[in-house]
């Protein structure tokens, strides 16, 4: 079927993941009200929710396999580019939602607001996915953003909670004050707030450099701020250590995703022609993104705030895609960012079945000898870490190799190596945490915790996935690689005109 | 005209910008915010009489944007207060900045 926008009836086709997503979502929150008194309901909204995503995962298929568009001038892009990363926040937030069902009881948290929070993020991100015009990319950042306070703070008795929603409500509304300067000059400067017109508008030589420079480089801080680009991550830490720790984990996965989609479709797609304007700036910043992420988190003694750095020394990586600008690179982050959202989640699960469904534990002494007690799960945590350093049999280094493939096609020498010689730092922390599972013996506290340390039967289903899906996209990454490959594809005509430029 | 708009738009922006850096209370610091968007609004205003309706409509999108956060802001605003007694940011030291 195409999408020719000749009967408005077509929108509705073009954004129907959103859609059904977004009924499902009221109707969660209704279900929640109705039922808050009877016990067990939270578990109910949980698997009500995760029926929401699969719908909506079925419906991006229909649109991946069974639709193409005519023309790029609407303002929703239905390229396959959006529809992979569309599977992408619906897999992060499936995988969100099922290490939270125990977490969300034990906690005493509102279940009907806590899901449905989390699926009406879910479509701001996709929003942010689909967007081929700032104003989409404003609305879904701020549709999922403000979904995503909420939920940092959401557990109201928890000072630290309440603390982490702050700080984060007010960077992140700092940073979106930043980006939407960046937009208004943008678009004085260009004369069309559409991804494209401005593309044209640039290569055609028809755009005012007086505000273009500026709004690109206000455009770089407010995308810096929400992929948490070093000088711009200090509220990652605090944020990532304070929210409740299914949260953190749908926010490390999911929200980077989006920022990062939205990322490279606006620097790629629509601001090529100033390449040689801003390669310079988000190279340094990758860079450094890259040596301070990797080097604080060795110095961390809490294994929450050390998987807050190293997503941090994550968003350093996939910077490097961004730069590269090409093919193969996009193509790497798609599937990077596949492969970031299961082993994150799946190292998130461990955390939460060590803190016990609660906030406590989480110092690396109390992985101490966890590994002998609980084997299935210090072999799933050590697989997830494994793959999180980018170790060769698991997705985590088919991954970073395809990123190196891309800088390198992209002549990023310098880039590639600070890749790998950080790389090899991460080693160093991740491996710290498998050596204290395994190697250390346990003292009082972390027979205690291995003891009580016993998951619920969904999350042995979600960590037995994430270390199938590890191991599979690690020994045969065909399948999958393919597919993010043929996704990227949507970009590619656009992108001949950035790659032209690259060449020195 | 639209020099002395813009330049006006910047000025402001830069004056919420520095509010934000410089002030310590929670409120202020929103307000300071506010300011930011609001600078953006006019810049959106000023630069739509060149360029076409776009930038007008993008002002009511901010504008509704800016109060859903403001509901969202406030809320988590209280919940703090009540946990600490006070909405001054240097106070709320469990986690390091």
């Amino acid at each position: 079927m195409i999408l020719d926008y000749s009967s408005s009836f077509h929108y509705v086709l073009a954004l129907l993941p959103e859609v059904v997503l977004s009924c499902w979502g009221m109707l969660v929150l209704i279900m929640g009200v109705a039922r808050r008194r009877e016990p067990g309901h939270g578990q109910e909204l949980g698997w009500m929710s995760l029926a929401g995503l699969g719908l909506a995962a079925v419906a991006n298929g229909w649109l991946y396999w069974g639709v193409s568009e005519a023309g790029a001038a609407a303002m929703i892009a239905v390229d396959r580019f959006r529809l992979f990363a569309n599977w992408v926040f619906i897999l992060g937030a499936a995988l969100s939602i099922v290490i939270s069902l125990s977490y969300v009881t034990r906690q005493k948290l509102q279940a009907g607001e806590y899901y449905s929070l989390i699926l009406f993020a879910t479509i701001g991100m996709m929003f942010m996915g689909a967007a081929r015009d700032l104003m989409i990319i404003f609305l879904g950042l701020e549709l999922m953003s403000i979904g995503v306070y909420a939920l940092v703070g959401f557990n109201r008795r928890d000072r630290r909670s309440a603390e982490a929603g702050l700080k984060y409500f007010l960077l992140g509304a700092f940073a979106t004050g930043f980006l939407l300067f960046g937009i208004a000059l943008v678009y004085g400067g260009a004369g069309s707030t559409n991804i494209h017109s401005i593309a044209g508008a640039i290569q055609s030589g028809n755009a005012a450099n007086v505000l273009m420079v500026p709004g690109v480089a206000l455009l770089a801080i407010g995308f810096g701020f929400k992929v948490a680009l070093v000088p711009f991550h200090m509220w990652t830490p605090d944020v990532y250590d304070g929210a409740p720790t299914p949260v953190t984990a749908f926010m490390a996965a999911a929200v980077k995703t989006a920022a990062f989609v939205a990322f490279l479709r606006v620097f790629v797609v629509g601001l090529a022609g100033v390449y040689d304007q801003w390669w310079t700036v988000l190279w340094s910043l990758a860079a450094i993104t890259m040596v301070a992420g990797n080097v604080v988190a060795v110095a961390q003694s809490s294994v929450k705030r050390m998987l807050a750095y190293s997503s941090i020394a994550h968003g350093g990586y996939l910077a490097v895609a961004v730069i590269a600008a090409n093919d193969t690179a996009t193509a790497a982050l798609l599937f990077y960012l596949l492969v970031y959202t299961v082993m994150n989640i799946g190292a998130f699960a461990i955390v939460i079945t060590v803190s016990d469904q609660s906030e406590s534990n989480h110092r690396i002494e109390d992985y101490a000898g966890f590994g002998w007690r609980r084997p299935a799960l210090g072999v799933f945590m050590t697989v997830f870490l494994l793959s999180l350093a980018g170790f060769p049999g698991t997705a985590g280094f088919i991954a970073k190799y395809q990123l190196l493939l891309g800088a390198a096609e992209a002549q990023l020498w310098v880039l590639a190596v600070v890749l790998v010689l950080t790389t090899v730092v991460s080693y160093w922390y991740y491996l710290r945490v498998a050596w204290f599972m395994w190697m250390r013996e346990g003292d009082e506290t972390s027979e205690a915790v291995a003891a009580a340390a016993d998951p619920p039967l969904a999350t042995h289903v979600v960590l037995v996935l994430c270390v199938g899906l590890i191991l599979l996209g690690g020994i045969f990454p065909g399948a999958v690689l393919d597919l993010a490959i043929g996704s990227a594809e949507g970009l590619r005509g656009v992108m001949a005109g950035a790659t032209a430029t690259l060449a020195p | 005209m639209l020099s002395h708009a813009l330049l006006l738009s910047a000025v402001l922006f830069v004056i919420g910008t520095l509010g934000v850096i410089i002030r310590r209370n929670a409120i202020i610091i929103f307000l300071c915010i506010e300011l930011q968007l609001n600078a953006v609004n006019l810049a959106f205003v000023a630069l739509s009489r060149y360029t076409g309706i776009e930038g007008q409509l993008f002002v009511f999108f901010v504008m509704t944007v800016a109060a859903a956060e403001a509901a969202v802001g406030l809320a988590i605003i209280i919940s703090i207060f009540r946990h600490y007694k006070t909405v001054d940011v240097d106070k709320f030291n469990l986690l390091k900045w």
